[in-house]
């Protein structure tokens, strides 16, 4: 579980974050939505270590990181597994490579367990055929495969996703959609996903933060979203006339 | 000002940080192994070719005075080349090309790294980013720098006898008689410490260059032409004061 208390973050004089807080349980996916510029990226940013909040406390089953030493934190930080908006793969190692990387950089494994774990993980993601390529020969949904086969490979205990979605078509970041959760569920972790994408909070939003201008302004389920009838929520949720049209609708 | 001391603080902050005890030092040595062939191999044939036209143009232009003064023998080139080869244009030169080549690389390769995220997800595996990114690279440089300026030396000597022999300026013999007249160890000393500090700098400037950029591609373009323009200008004047101090 983490738990995030009052988190501010201001860039020069601009308060991004303006307190925001919230509790991600084990074993769901946790959304995070607001619109562009709201200030998810920076909430993912200060919860996993990138950023460093002005004030407010991040606790990891209990373990407040904002005191932390910073060997401490590392310890921390090889329990999270993050799947990066673009893949953040590295180019100039192969999809092996780049899934074996944790593996090579922190476990004194043996050649034969490195490459059993990471066949493994690259077959739990659908992926078997692409050890030997390197990103650049990869599809955007490829990508975002091995970005998560790289994530799990170290077995953590938090998945942090930021736009997993972006750059796929429908069909594709529903698989990517599904595979996280089933992910989620299958190692009971703490799974965190940036998105603003209406598909996969109806699809996997188990847990939903809404952040506006800086400020948590709504938390609920996916199914809890549907009876939301006015505001900044409905208007980000219903955002074009046609989807507002359908509801209308389907309410009749 | 204000803002040059905060870049030279940024700068040398980053720098300490390059030299942190490796995670893995396996993982380490691999990698400063990777870039020692990169910068080595990779920038062989440039500083080849043009160290042996420095020696040949550096006789062709002595022996052009030579011959107007009448006064100095011919073979007194092998020894000008020599000393001008060992003392300023080996290591200088060679450094200047290399800034071109291999600072830019740098700079643009990290620069990519930091926009498109890797350098983050690096981070978020619990990897001491500036230990493991430009601590390999720095390292690589320093140690295969002098090995260029070495091969630099020999080639522009080279380049000067051929130079000589095309224009017949010369005998082998005059010439070689030269190149071993009067040599100094010293001058080889000044050589290694100059290529030592020159693969240092263009390294660790490239390295900062590219790995605090901030925004896009275009920003990238930036970082990397100030990491040639920058690294160039410090080693110039630290060429000056080595000389001064040193000789």
């Amino acid at each position: 579980m983490i738990e995030i208390k009052d988190i501010k973050k201001s860039f020069n004089s601009h308060l991004v974050l303006k307190g925001v807080s919230a509790v991600f349980e084990d074993g769901k996916c946790n959304l995070i939505i607001g619109k562009s510029g709201s200030g998810k990226t920076v909430t993912m940013k200060c919860m996993v270590g990138l950023l460093e909040p002005d004030s407010g406390t991040i606790e990891f089953d209990g373990r407040n990181i904002t005191s932390m030493e910073f060997k401490d934190r590392k310890t921390i930080r090889r329990e999270i597994g993050m799947l990066f908006q673009g893949g953040a793969l590295f180019d100039s190692l192969t999809v092996e490579e780049n899934v074996s990387f944790p593996l090579d950089m922190f476990t004194n494994m043996t050649k034969a367990e490195k490459r059993d774990r990471v066949n493994f993980c690259l077959g739990r993601v659908n992926l078997n055929d692409t050890n030997k390529k390197f990103p650049g020969e990869l599809s955007g949904g490829m990508k975002k495969r091995v970005g998560i086969a790289r994530a799990i490979v170290m077995n953590p205990k938090y998945l942090f996703c930021d736009e997993p979605n972006s750059g796929l078509d429908p069909k594709t970041a529903i698989v990517i959609d599904h595979l996280i959760r089933e992910i989620t569920q299958e190692y009971n972790m703490t799974t965190i996903i940036n998105t603003h994408d209406m598909n996969s909070v109806m699809g996997i939003g188990d847990h939903v933060v809404f952040i506006h201008e800086g400020n948590k302004y709504w938390e609920g389920t996916n199914k809890e979203i549907m009876n939301i009838t006015e505001g900044e929520l409905y208007d980000f949720i219903f955002a074009s006339d046609f989807l507002k049209d359908l509801r209308a609708h389907a309410k009749y | 000002m204000i803002q040059f001391f905060e870049q030279l603080g940024s700068y040398l902050t980053l720098i300490s940080r390059s030299f942190a005890k490796p995670e893995k030092a396996q993982m380490y040595s691999k990698e400063t192994f990777r870039q020692a062939v990169d910068i080595g191999v990779g920038s062989l044939p440039i500083i080849a070719i043009v160290s042996t036209f420095i020696g040949a143009v550096s006789a062709v232009q002595f022996a052009y005075q030579f011959r107007t003064i009448n006064l100095v023998p011919m073979w007194w080139i092998g020894n000008i080349v020599r000393k001008g080869m060992i003392l300023e244009l080996a290591p200088t030169i060679s450094a200047l090309l290399l800034a071109g080549k291999v600072g830019s690389n740098i700079a643009s390769e990290l620069g990519t790294m930091r926009i498109s995220e890797q350098i983050d997800a690096y981070e978020i595996m619990g990897v001491n980013t500036p230990a493991y990114l430009i601590g390999p690279k720095v390292l690589a440089a320093v140690l295969v720098v002098p090995m260029l300026v070495v091969i630099a030396v020999f080639l522009g000597i080279l380049g000067g006898w051929g130079a000589g022999m095309v224009g017949g300026f010369y005998t082998t013999t005059e010439y070689f008689r030269g190149v071993q007249d009067n040599f100094d160890g010293y001058d080889v000393f000044i050589m290694l410490v100059k290529s030592v500090l020159f693969g240092f700098i263009m390294t660790s400037v490239s390295c900062y260059k590219g790995f605090t950029v901030q925004g896009g591609a275009v920003e990238i373009g930036k970082s990397s032409t100030q990491a040639v323009v920058l690294s160039s200008i410090i080693m110039i004047i630290v060429n000056f004061f080595v000389a001064f101090f040193l000789l």
